[in-house]
């Protein structure tokens, strides 16, 4: 139990709470780092995987990043792309952009699949008679296919949110701040409240982000839906 | 680091030989882990087959670590096992486990009750109508389970470089590389781990147009 009783000690000491290495400021950076690369992803993959849904033109496409997107080893990833962003910029390039680059491209694919799935999945009778009542095309997929898709669409950034935080710690590794600092700083000067206390701080993240991302997704649940799964 | 080629190909072709021993190392540490990992998840998945009730709970601790960073894992064991061989395969097989178990349930799951009850019927014992009806209907499923976990931790055996130069298979050559500010070290290490996760991938469709003729035969009959 010396263990807990480190990592509680560590957790506690206000010293760690302050200063260029503290908590706050490596939690913001953790925050920071995976709240862009989400939003820069979510960018892409939404409207694509919405347009591929509605249209069923390029469905491969999704099949296929899913596929990539499990064979594709995220360490791999960023120490892959040091050699190229350091070409772009020789000290961020060193440190920050590898991990940004690749959590942009770990939380492509889930945010894709959904969005495509989402809007795939709505009943094509509905939308047939949308198109009968003479909604243009547009307005079929931001009044009756979004709204419906809406729960699914979370669900894949929910999913995203959760990878890219957990990941984010490897870019530690390669130069970059966040809590995973703790975890090689904890494993560098066999500080185990350190170490303990970067794990613990980076699953309480990943699991009030879905906690919070739960919740979200079912206030966004259509009033019409909600009661025809409870009943 | 930007007045050099990006790839120096007399390193490459003076490394082959510790190039071919990290291969090596790296498929070595992945066998281990799939191996363990697939004896293990089909003890849990049969428990969770005959004790619906235990299921809930496997997959809630699988959810609880998959959200853990296999990173910090890998770290945390050091910090209790010591840089061996065994920190590096307690988290490889904890996330082989994780990521198979629900794949095999879902494969037995599938399989339709009423060619159960057919099985029953014909006079088979409840071994023989394992053994030649569901086993070879949940196959494509459980193939498919190993497939995803196989490609999946020879990808996380990359990680394992940061228990130390003995370990990591080619996540060695990334580690080293970006350490000694290297590009070519990066790309072979990267680019090879990478292709090994592709050709792992390939195999395994391979093996399930094998284990399951039948599947082709209806594509083409259709």
């Amino acid at each position: 139990m010396d263990l807990l009783a480190a990592t509680a000690q560590w957790l506690a000491d206000p010293a760690h709470w302050q200063g260029s290495n503290g908590i706050p400021l490596r939690l913001g950076e953790h925050v920071a780092l995976s709240g862009v690369s989400i939003f820069l992803a979510a960018l892409v993959a939404m409207p694509l995987g919405l347009w591929i849904g509605h249209t069923g033109r390029f469905s491969w496409l999704v099949v296929s990043s899913a596929n990539a997107w499990r064979a594709l080893p995220s360490f791999a990833v960023i120490g892959l792309l040091v050699p190229f962003t350091t070409l772009l910029d020789p000290s961020l390039g060193f440190t920050l952009y590898p991990t940004l680059v690749a959590m942009i491209v770990l939380a492509g694919p889930p945010i894709l699949v959904n969005s495509y799935q989402g809007v795939a999945g709505v009943d094509r009778d509905l939308v047939e008679a949308a198109r009968g009542m003479g909604m243009s095309e547009r307005q079929i997929l931001l009044g009756l296919e979004m709204p419906v898709a809406l729960p699914v669409l979370a669900t894949g950034i929910r999913s995203a949110a959760v990878q890219v935080i957990a990941t984010a710690t490897l870019g530690a590794t390669f130069g970059f701040g966040g809590l995973g600092r703790y975890i090689i700083l904890g494993d560098a000067n066999r500080d185990n409240g350190e170490l303990f206390g970067g794990v613990v701080l980076v699953a309480a993240l990943a699991l009030t982000t879905l906690a919070l991302f739960v919740l979200l997704e079912r206030r966004l649940t259509s009033p019409g839906l909600a009661i025809r799964t409870a009943g | 680091m930007s007045e050099e080629p990006l790839v120096q190909w007399d390193w490459l072709f003076d490394h082959l030989g510790p190039i071919a021993g990290r291969v090596e190392q790296h498929l070595y540490l992945a066998a281990i882990a799939v191996g363990i990992g697939f004896v293990v998840s089909f003890a849990l998945a049969a428990v969770s087959i005959r004790r619906r009730r235990l299921y809930p709970f496997v997959t809630l601790l699988a959810t609880a670590f998959y959200t853990t960073p296999s990173f910090a894992l890998f770290v945390a064991l050091v910090a209790i096992t010591g840089p061996s061989v065994l920190s590096a395969e307690v988290p490889l097989v904890l996330y082989t486990v994780i990521l198979f178990v629900p794949n095999i349930v879902a494969g037995f799951d599938a399989v339709p009750k009423e060619v159960l009850d057919a099985a029953d019927g014909m006079g088979y014992s409840s071994g023989q109508r394992w053994w030649h009806v569901e086993l070879p209907l949940a196959i494509p499923l459980v193939v498919a389970g190993l497939r995803l976990t196989t490609v999946s931790t020879i990808g996380l055996v990359t990680v394992t470089a940061i228990l130390g130069d003995s370990l990591g298979g080619l996540g060695y050559y990334i580690l080293d590389g970006y350490h000694r500010h290297f590009p070519t070290e990066i790309l072979v290490g990267g680019l090879l781990s990478i292709a090994l996760a592709v050709l792992a991938d390939m195999c395994f469709v391979l093996l399930q147009r094998l284990l399951t003729p039948w599947a082709a035969a209806r594509a083409a009959a259709r």
